[in-house]
């Protein structure tokens, strides 16, 4: 047994096993989830964000809307009730880092997507209370006048490939995708055509409403519209995720 | 502290560590009660692990004993399962004091017609306090809470005018499948003076008196080939539900803010613009976000707002 004394008048030691002592709550709760089966449900239609969203997505994340707002609905009847399906480990998986959250300031997002219009989100950014007299939220007029930064667009998917999205860069892996997500998806998964990818999104989506501009507005409201999307409900019963916890 | 009588007399042990020389550290006891707290929580964590999803085993985990959760699943079947909170969810969507009593009213208006809600006063006391919520969640955002709208972006739904139809059968229509408002801009379609016509002869519509001039060119147009606006508004100018298009001849505006604008320059400005520019505008679809009896309690509740058609 080591001596007491020999730890306390050993700063490096005493260092070390503090470290030791401490990891040991977290690696208990989370390396178990990496091997355990159940963890990720098995559920058709996530895929991977395309080059416009995930530039959305990185605005989102910029804007800093996560210190507001939430992306899990959690399996409550209230939040049910509210907000729709509870969230899956499945609809975060390619996210980078996730945006679950505790803290609620403004509503939760996971389900947002498809919830209303287009116009409607390019009004209540620029001026929130335009819409909803009530609202906190602080006006986001810029993301209207500044126009979309995609051209290192291939470098952030290059990034997220790194840490397990699977974008393709190889024909290999192409080929993997369009066994995975199906033709359509995979081509918008190609790293080498990203950037025509994006822009062609922008033109057919015209999610920021000014037709031939692409600004931060219209990758904003592509992320926000496909948010809780990817699920088809309808295809699964109650009890059919149930299995997974 | 507790001891601080002892201590002066010297009575506490020390642990008899020195440093310095001379510095020493008291060993004062936990308090009894505290220790036995500290073991309770051990045999909390025993049972805990006994009866709940607790210890990964391989590739799965520890399912808990005696924990048993009975639902009902889409399908019918009864199913009985461990407890997660995923299956405690669907156990109080079914069987918690508030969803039973919910579907019991449901139930009732899911099998009564649009006239029994609106007329028997216990279910449409239900339908209001149920669908004020759901509106709150769902519609509130572009119509606001009143049901007003957004002059310019969401129309109202608290006054006599339906783009798409004001009968019970229309909203639920509306709610169910969304709808997609559309007029093509005429700014290059136009030159000035006929988008100026235009505008004047839509206004003279509604008894706003413009040029005589410029309101007899902007009729030959709007009747004519030329605009074709009777397409879509026909030619008195009364709209069409089958396009949604806007009854021109009423008071009520929902995208040119002509009841907003001082004098007549100003309203024909802004009816000048929304013809130059036109309109597109998307309500989404409700099917599938909400449940039929909640698109129910809501179309109930949009046509009470106004009194309907």
């Amino acid at each position: 047994m080591m001596k007491h004394e020999s730890i306390e008048t050993n700063a490096g030691l005493l260092l070390v096993l503090t470290m030791l002592a401490i990891s040991i709550g977290g690696l208990v709760e989370i390396v178990p989830l990496f091997y355990i089966d159940e963890t990720i449900e098995k559920v058709e239609g996530v895929r991977p964000y395309t080059p416009l969203e995930q530039r959305g997505r990185d605005i989102y994340v910029r804007e800093g809307c996560y210190t507001c707002h939430s992306q899990m609905v959690r399996p409550f009847r209230d939040e049910d009730l509210r907000y729709g399906h509870y969230s899956l480990a499945a609809e975060s998986q390619y996210d980078h880092p996730f945006q679950w959250g505790s803290k609620r300031t403004g509503p939760d997002l996971a389900r947002v997507g498809g919830k209303y219009s287009n116009e409607w989100h390019v009004q209540h950014l620029v001026a929130p209370r335009s819409v909803v007299p009530e609202s906190i939220m602080p006006n986001y007029p810029w993301l209207l006048e500044n126009d979309l930064a995609y051209s290192d667009i291939a470098n952030r998917m290059r990034a997220l490939k790194a840490v397990g999205v699977p974008y393709s860069l190889t024909d290999d892996e192409y080929q993997a995708n369009v066994e995975k997500f199906g033709e359509d998806v995979a081509r918008l998964l190609d790293i080498n055509n990203a950037e025509a990818n994006l822009l062609a999104q922008a033109q057919a989506g015209n999610y920021d409403g000014i037709p031939g501009r692409v600004t931060e507005m219209e990758a904003l409201v592509a992320y926000l519209q496909v948010l809780g999307t990817m699920v088809d409900f309808s295809r699964y019963d109650e009890d059919y995720f149930v299995q997974f916890r | 502290m507790s001891n601080a009588t002892d201590k002066q007399t010297g009575a506490v042990q020390t642990t008899g560590h020195a440093w310095d020389g001379d510095l020493q550290e008291y060993n004062n006891p936990l308090p009894r009660w505290w220790v036995w707290a500290f073991y309770a929580t051990f045999v909390f964590a025993i049972v805990y692990w006994l009866i709940y999803p607790t210890w990964p085993v391989g590739t799965s985990f520890t399912k808990g004993f005696g924990n048993n959760i009975t639902f009902t699943n889409d399908a019918g079947e009864t199913v009985t399962t461990h407890w997660n909170t995923r299956a405690k969810l669907a156990y109080d969507m079914e069987f918690s004091d508030g969803a039973v009593k919910q579907r019991e009213y449901l139930d009732l208006i899911i099998g009564a017609s649009y006239d029994e809600i609106l007329s028997d006063p216990d279910k449409s006391a239900f339908m209001r306090s149920y669908a004020k919520g759901l509106f709150g969640d769902n519609c509130a955002a572009c119509h606001g809470a009143g049901g007003t709208g957004v002059i310019g972006l969401f129309p109202n739904l608290v006054d006599d005018a339906w783009l798409w139809g004001g009968s019970t059968a229309k909203i639920e229509e509306t709610l169910r499948h969304g709808r997609m408002g559309f007029m093509p801009a005429f700014a290059a379609t136009f030159d000035e003076q006929q988008l100026d016509a235009v505008a004047a002869y839509t206004l003279s519509l509604s008894g706003h008196e413009g040029d005589a001039e410029q309101v007899a060119m902007g009729q030959k147009i709007f009747q004519g080939e030329e605009g074709g606006c009777y397409y879509c508004h026909t030619a008195a100018g009364t709209g069409l539900e089958s396009v949604g298009s806007a009854n021109l001849t009423d008071s009520i505006w929902t995208v040119a803010n002509v009841p907003g604008a001082e004098g007549y320059e100003a309203k024909h400005a802004a009816v000048r613009n929304v013809i130059a520019n036109g309109i597109s505008r998307h309500m989404p679809a409700w099917e599938g976000r909400l449940s039929d009896g909640e698109i129910k309690l809501l179309t109930a509740y949009v046509y009470s707002l106004s009194g309907g058609e």
